[in-house]
């Protein structure tokens, strides 16, 4: 009799295995995410902005997360979002943030960082800055099958 | 920036190469996070594919922040210090404008040019128990080239630097003192790495200040000098100025005091000289009558001699002691 229940719950767990290893499989898209150290090098007396691997890492400094996509499946995938949060210890960068889609409340609301607002003091809002940015986001209409792509955000380290 | 992959490959950046962006206000912590923090950042989409679809995750990116070796030092003795007989405190701040816990190595120099003379430097103490006021033998002592103790990440730390003057210093000249202070960890150009020396396990970075700091505080010398004068008026018993038996002589000594400073625990003394008799009861103080008898006046006066204690006397002043004697 108990023999019977560890075989039977083996089958069960088996059973509900093999869906989850074929749902995985059926990821039609991949990501991959990256960080760049943006350094400001002096070459032949004129600055240059070089990509290099973050080894050393201080206040101030300029990273670059970038999240390569890649649609792996046979078919286009619609709606494609990437959402990515702002980690602790960076803030975005105020290059480019104003063109992006952003939230400055963990993900709640989204919207270019003109039309947010955040609590000022007081109870007061005001308007929100950069630096105030929780989560930025991409959104592509259609990813076609074999297509790929990157997308990245600035940041500096706070 | 990011490369296109394929012709296919759609690439979606906001971020735009601009060279010398400023840093956006409201940053959390004045000197950055502190170090030792790990950065780590995970990207999700979610699509749709046919009636179905999904969400998939990025790898997690993760990146240390390494130790930022800064400091900033200024002197807080803005009117300058005088020191006469007694010596002077001179106060420093060392900030910590790093982003870890740093102890800093301390020198001090009196030896700045300009200098119409230098300063004898007696201690180096800490303000150990923060209260900011110079307390002997509370404070702690630093020995010369001494580490301070950890200073936090945007902590300040007084210290106070003892000093006198040389000899041959004049009165109000100045010195200027320097202290400065280097990062234990090491200073250099901005940009040097210590490796594995930072703060949370990863490098000590030098930054912009160089990982030293130094300030001036200026000591401005405050002395006395005293010139004593001595003069005698005759008069004889017969409306003349003989020097004859049973002439009486006013003898005047004048203590001046010049300078900035004090001259204290001055005393005017005299002998009677001999082949004359002290006139009883003549001693004066600046007109006023001083007794003979050792008393709580600042007089006394014997057939021997006659001594005045001035006590502390301030620069600019001068002190009279006259007192009569008849030629025998």
């Amino acid at each position: 009799m108990h023999k019977f229940w560890i075989a039977a719950t083996s089958a069960v767990l088996a059973t509900f295995a093999a869906p989850v290893a074929q749902a995985q499989a059926a990821q039609p898209i991949e990501l991959k995410g990256d960080v760049k150290l943006d350094k400001l090098v002096v070459e032949n007396g004129h600055d240059k902005h070089v990509m290099i691997e973050p080894k050393v890492v201080v206040p101030g400094d300029k990273l670059v997360f970038a999240t390569a996509y890649r649609n792996t499946g046979s078919a286009a995938v619609n709606n494609f979002v990437v959402t990515n949060p702002i980690p602790a210890g960076v803030m975005l960068a105020a290059e480019g943030a104003p063109s992006a889609d952003v939230s400055v409340d963990g993900g709640k609301t989204w919207g270019k960082l003109v039309s947010l607002t955040v609590a000022g003091a007081g109870g007061t809002k005001r308007p929100a800055q950069s630096s105030d940015v929780t989560h930025v986001r991409w959104t592509l209409a259609v990813v076609a099958a074999g297509a790929s792509g990157t997308v990245s955000y600035r940041a500096v380290v706070r | 920036m990011t490369k296109q992959l394929s012709s296919r490959a759609i690439t979606r950046t906001f971020a735009l190469v601009t060279l010398g962006a400023v840093l956006a206000p409201g940053t959390a912590h004045a000197t950055g996070v502190t170090a030792g923090t790990l950065i780590q950042n995970t990207a999700s989409a979610t699509y749709t594919s046919g009636a179905s679809g999904g969400t998939v995750t990025s790898n997690t990116v993760s990146i240390k922040v390494d130790e930022l070796l800064n400091v900033a030092v200024a002197g807080l003795t803005t009117t300058p210090a005088t020191a006469g007989q007694t010596s002077a405190v001179l106060e420093y701040s060392i900030t910590n404008t790093g982003n870890g816990p740093e102890a800093f190595n301390v020198t001090v120099n009196p030896a700045v040019a300009g200098n119409a003379f230098d300063a004898t430097v007696q201690t180096v103490v800490v303000d150990s128990n923060g209260n900011g006021t110079y307390e002997p033998g509370v404070d702690q002592i630093l020995a010369t080239g001494a580490a301070t103790p950890v200073i936090a990440a945007d902590g300040s730390l007084k210290i106070f630097v003892i000093v006198g003057l040389p000899a041959g210093a004049g009165d109000g000249q100045t010195s200027q003192v320097r202290l400065t202070a280097d990062a234990a960890t090491g200073t250099g150009t901005a940009g040097t790495v210590f490796a594995a020396q930072g703060d949370g396990g990863g490098d000590a970075v030098v930054g912009t200040s160089t990982a030293s700091g130094n300030a001036n505080d200026t000591l401005v010398a405050s002395l006395a000098t005293v010139a004593l004068t001595k003069s005698a008026l005759v008069a004889d018993p017969f409306g003349g100025t003989q020097p004859v038996p049973g002439a009486v002589v006013t003898y005047t000594l004048t203590a001046a005091v010049s300078g900035t400073g004090q001259a204290s625990g001055l005393h005017v003394t005299d002998v009677i000289p001999v082949g004359t008799t002290y006139q009883p009861g003549t001693l004066t103080l600046d007109a006023a009558a001083l007794t003979d008898v050792t008393d709580t006046d600042a007089g006394q006066a014997s057939s021997s001699g006659i001594d005045v204690d001035l006590g502390t006397v301030t620069g600019g002043t001068s002190k009279t002691v006259k007192f009569n004697v008849k030629i025998n």
